[in-house]
């Protein structure tokens, strides 16, 4: 029955393994379109060779070919590519990339929900596959920052062009980035990162003040 | 030996067709998993895998040596993350493990963690 069970002796390369005191974790996602870089990003920075983790879901869909549209539930199984980076012996980040049919995206609940916010990775050949998620992430109050993959064969477009053709908000970073590179995806994360200080530190005061007094 | 750390495409995932997943599961759905459970929760053995156990609850005991995510849980047992968090529910009722809860962002985050997350980014 139990045949199975040697060959379960799975998981992580003892290099691979987080130290005893890693206590807390924390996320970024990394949004983007089919073939836009996304998990060339998390592969570039990640501490561990990105792995996929994925879920099962149920979707409602009103069935096409019943002409009284009943609903019908459908089980798809849905992959996300992951990487890893400890930022101290307590402190360990996840970097997750959104599975590439974007109606995934915010069906997976707990994906965006408890992350830190979120890299828009686009690709200015495809802007307006950007539209929907920067809408959606807007509406979830995900703080997120665009970030412009470039590709050696796509047009050089100024950032401030691809700002506004997506309509950004000004307070909204937007960088350049170049995925393959593990000095620009840091970058990238760390551009996320001041915009999520400067977010917090704005807003922080009456909090801060709360907490003094506790 | 530990085999390849490196799970391969979806493909290659085993069959996990409904029915083995229910099978793993005992049927349990939502109702067998703990909401405070999601990717990012660290989970870390308190004892040693028992010969009699389901196989899928000694492995995790075993990668679980060392803190590791569900996230990285799922990627390795080739699980979709909810049967994974069911069998970590389950563990975690005998006390065979412990969970380190993630940080959940609600709104704005605390900036001193935001800063501590930015120090060790620069750091690389």
């Amino acid at each position: 029955m139990d045949s199975r069970g040697s060959e379960l002796t799975v998981g992580p390369a003892r290099e691979d393994a987080l130290p005893a005191s890693a206590a807390t974790a924390v996320k970024i996602v990394v949004v983007g379109g089919f073939g836009v870089g996304k998990t060339t990003l998390v592969g570039s920075i990640s501490e561990i060779r990105p792995l996929t983790t994925e879920e099962t879901m149920t979707e409602v869909s009103v069935g096409v070919d019943d002409v009284r549209g009943v609903e019908r539930k459908d089980a798809t199984t849905v992959a996300m590519d992951f990487g890893r980076i400890s930022i101290n012996d307590q402190l360990v980040l996840y970097l997750f990339g959104t599975p590439g049919q974007q109606r995934f995206w915010f069906l997976w609940t707990g994906l965006f929900e408890g992350s830190l916010g979120a890299v828009v990775l686009v690709d200015t050949r495809r802007l307006e596959a950007s539209f929907d998620v920067l809408g959606r992430l807007e509406s979830g109050g995900v703080p997120f920052i665009v970030a412009v993959n470039v590709f050696p064969d796509a047009p050089n477009h100024p950032l401030d062009e691809v700002r506004a053709a997506l309509d950004l908000p000004a307070d909204v970073p937007i960088v350049a980035c170049d995925a393959r590179s593990r000095a620009s995806s840091r970058d990238t994360l760390l551009a996320l990162m001041r915009y999520l200080y400067r977010l917090s530190t704005q807003s922080a005061a009456p909090v801060a003040a709360s907490a003094a007094t506790e | 030996m530990t085999p390849s750390p490196i799970n391969g495409p979806p493909s290659d995932w085993e069959q996990s067709g409904p029915e083995r997943l229910y099978v793993l599961t005992g049927g349990r759905g939502a109702s067998g998993r703990r909401a405070d459970i999601d990717l990012i929760t660290l989970v870390v053995a308190r004892a040693a895998p028992r010969p009699e156990m389901q196989p899928e609850h000694a492995s995790i005991l075993r990668m679980c040596h060392w803190p590791l995510s569900m996230a990285e849980i799922s990627a390795y047992l080739k699980l979709p993350f909810s049967v994974v968090a069911v069998l970590v529910s389950d563990l975690l009722s005998e006390s065979l493990v412990e969970v380190r809860a993630s940080v959940r962002m609600d709104g704005i985050g605390d900036p001193e963690l935001l800063k501590a997350v930015m120090n060790g980014l620069q750091r690389l």
